[in-house]
């Protein structure tokens, strides 16, 4: 455990001092310079007057990291379907596992789920934990933690993976607030130590700052991590690993929430809500050729959006216009299809994360900002590129 | 019935900047806000007291200057408002965070519906509203976008899931985090700032809560640790792909497969 002591002899000038700090936590109380409850203990005021602030760390009683052994995986699913961010973090969670030589254990809880636990040995998975009653059919957050606690206290996994969805994101803060451990939300990276100690890397402020995060002398040690970010294994056609079935009483079950009904999420309506965009710019050439833009986009799961031409053309929806007249959207994907990119575009489109532009004319403005800038002709990639996306999902 | 909002106070910019020499954040004249989540959380406390005649009570913990915040909730309705300032609080990560306004809450009064905005702006975790659940030893629904009813003994809310929408009827008292897409929070009121100038911002500090273990606030109540804060990577990837249409074609589906959106 650390603290910065603050030596008040070595202060020079009393006033500037205490702009060392960004997040105004050094403040006078009594004449004596203090951290207030401000501080982050970013050790910014460390790095800049080593001479007043010292960084110093008294030690505590230190857990002992043997007793707790294995990575844990926690398995989501929607509707008896795996969610495939669990089958990336069982992919993590090995890849960390044979550094330290730990077992990788997955924990499925629901209702009728043992099918659905035995297809995770097809994923190198060492111990597959199944609770499996009729309480847990719905996602309750009583029960799902309950079970969560009684996982933990027999199996003593050292680190514990859970997949930043909605009920992950709901599941592991209350169970990591039941141990009284740590959890780091939405890591981008992790490693782990030869003294099993998490690496934990994340995005911090929207994204302007990534943050190193270690949980020294808790365990377990939990992280949450989105869809997407690690890559997924391959399934082997033969199977490795146990199936073991846990009981639970009912008395963990008990639930103040009752599930009324639930229902399929209406489509999407706004484009700015959209993770995958294809915009059909004005090298189309007549409205019926939208077609092969709407397929594109439904081949990936996101919206058509058009630029300003078509509008008013009165080819689509002025809902669909990205631009400084329209819509500003930050898609992980943006596919522009025939747009020149002009500036009133662009300023609605260029944060997006991945930017892809088919223009056949190669000095087009939109390749300026692209991330991939391919020169061809609309009408000999997109139908080609669909086909090929057919081939994938066959 | 008495409603308690979790708010915080965040910088006035997401634009931070490191040294890239000394890896420390760039001092900017950071100016600082409501978490713009939390204003769509108070906009659904207000409004159920509009409808339910309820006590509406928010709390933030942070440093002296965090009283602000408390002072814009009740240009928007507030009627208490509670600012939890200690040293002993400083440097806390989520579990001593949730944990502070835990003890907080307690010590505030009777609460039937704690309500939380989804996320703070800075911190970006999600995390605190179900850890204060755990710790009140109350049920919780994360990302709730609806409520459809309310009365004395339970609240039935729709929560948001990836593909589904779930209503769930929770026995009071429990804690909500509500989306953005709830209610459209209300500008603040010039006429309640005038009324509520002097209204005064009840302080608590470390000796005003119950436990009064100081290994579980602040620094050495935070299992996690920042080891260090670097810029991220910019996304420098730029590449021209010329030659025959097809070809381009089956090389972008390639590319969309290993960049995992197929």
């Amino acid at each position: 455990m650390a603290k910065i002591i603050v030596h008040q002899d070595a202060i020079k000038d009393r006033k500037e001092v205490v702009k060392v700090c960004p997040f105004f936590a050094l403040e006078y109380e009594n004449d004596e310079l203090i951290l207030n409850a401000a501080c982050k203990m970013c050790n910014i005021c460390v790095k800049r007057l080593p001479e007043v602030f010292e960084y110093v760390e008294d030690t505590l009683p230190e857990i002992d990291k043997n007793a707790w052994r294995g990575i844990a995986v926690y398995i989501d699913h929607i509707e008896g379907n795996i969610h495939p961010v669990s089958l990336e973090l069982i992919g993590k969670a090995k890849e960390m596992a044979v550094r330290i030589d730990h077992p990788v254990y997955c924990l499925v809880m629901g209702d009728k789920v043992h099918d659905m636990a035995e297809e995770l040995l097809h994923y190198g998975a060492d111990e597959v934990f199944i609770y499996d009653k009729p309480q847990l059919y719905d996602f309750r957050i009583e029960p799902y933690t309950a079970v969560f606690e009684n996982f933990i206290n027999r199996v003593k996994p050292t680190i514990v993976l859970v997949g930043g969805t909605t009920v992950g994101r709901s599941l592991a803060p209350r169970v990591a607030a039941r141990f009284r451990t740590g959890l780091t939300a939405d890591c981008t990276t992790l490693d782990v130590q030869e003294n099993t100690d998490l690496d934990q890397i994340r995005p911090a402020y929207g994204g302007n700052i990534m943050a190193h995060i270690h949980t020294p002398n808790h365990r377990p040690q939990f992280a949450t991590v989105r869809y997407k970010i690690f890559n997924s294994p391959e399934r082997s056609e033969t199977k490795s690993g146990k199936l073991t079935s846990c009981s639970i009483s009912d008395e963990f079950l008990i639930s103040k929430i009752n599930v009324i009904e639930i229902k399929k999420k209406e489509k999407l309506k706004s484009i700015e809500e959209a993770d995958v965009i294809v915009v059909a710019g004005h090298a189309l050439r007549k409205e019926e050729d939208l077609s092969m833009i709407n397929e594109l986009a439904d081949m990936l799961g996101g919206m058509v959006a058009t630029t300003r031409p078509l509008i008013e053309a009165g080819w689509t929806d002025p809902r669909m216009q990205i631009g400084l007249s329209g819509r500003t959207v930050k898609p992980k994907l943006i596919i522009t299809c025939g747009v020149s990119g002009a500036i009133q575009f662009v300023a609605g489109m260029n944060s997006a994360e991945m930017i892809i532009a088919i223009n056949s004319d190669p000095k087009a403005q939109i390749f300026d900002v692209a991330h991939y800038a391919i020169i061809g002709d609309i009408y000999e990639v997109i139908p080609r590129l669909i086909e090929k996306l057919k081939e994938f999902k066959d | 019935m008495n409603i308690t909002v979790c708010i915080k106070q965040v910088p006035g910019t997401a634009e931070v900047e490191i040294d890239e020499k000394t890896g420390v954040l760039k001092r900017n004249p950071i100016d600082a806000k409501m978490n713009p989540y939390d204003l769509y959380a108070i906009e659904t406390a207000v409004r159920l007291k509009e409808e339910k005649n309820a006590v509406v009570k928010v709390i933030t913990m942070g440093p002296p200057y965090a009283k602000a915040v408390i002072k814009e909730a009740y240009m928007m309705g507030a009627d208490e408002g509670c600012l939890l300032t200690d040293r002993k609080f400083a440097g806390a990560d989520v579990l001593a965070t949730a944990y502070a306004l835990s003890q907080g809450i307690t010590r505030m009064g009777d609460f039937d519906l704690i309500i939380c905005g989804k996320m703070t702006t800075d911190g970006d975790t999600a995390q605190v509203g179900p850890e204060i659940a755990e710790y009140l030893q109350i049920p919780h629904v994360s990302n709730v976008r609806r409520i459809h009813e309310i009365n004395e003994k339970s609240i039935i809310v729709e929560m948001d899931m990836a593909e589904s929408v779930e209503i769930q009827e929770v026995q009071l008292p429990c804690l909500i985090t509500v989306e953005k897409d709830i209610y459209q929070p209300r500008l603040p009121s010039f006429k309640l700032k005038l009324k509520t100038a002097n209204r005064p911002v009840q302080i608590i500090t470390f000796k005003d809560l119950d436990d009064k273990n100081v290994m579980h606030y602040g620094l050495y109540g935070s299992p996690t640790q920042v080891l260090r804060i670097f810029p991220p990577e910019p996304n420098t990837t730029s590449e021209h792909w010329e030659g025959d249409g097809e070809e381009l074609g089956e090389k972008l589906a390639e590319k969309l497969k290993e960049l995992k959106f197929v």
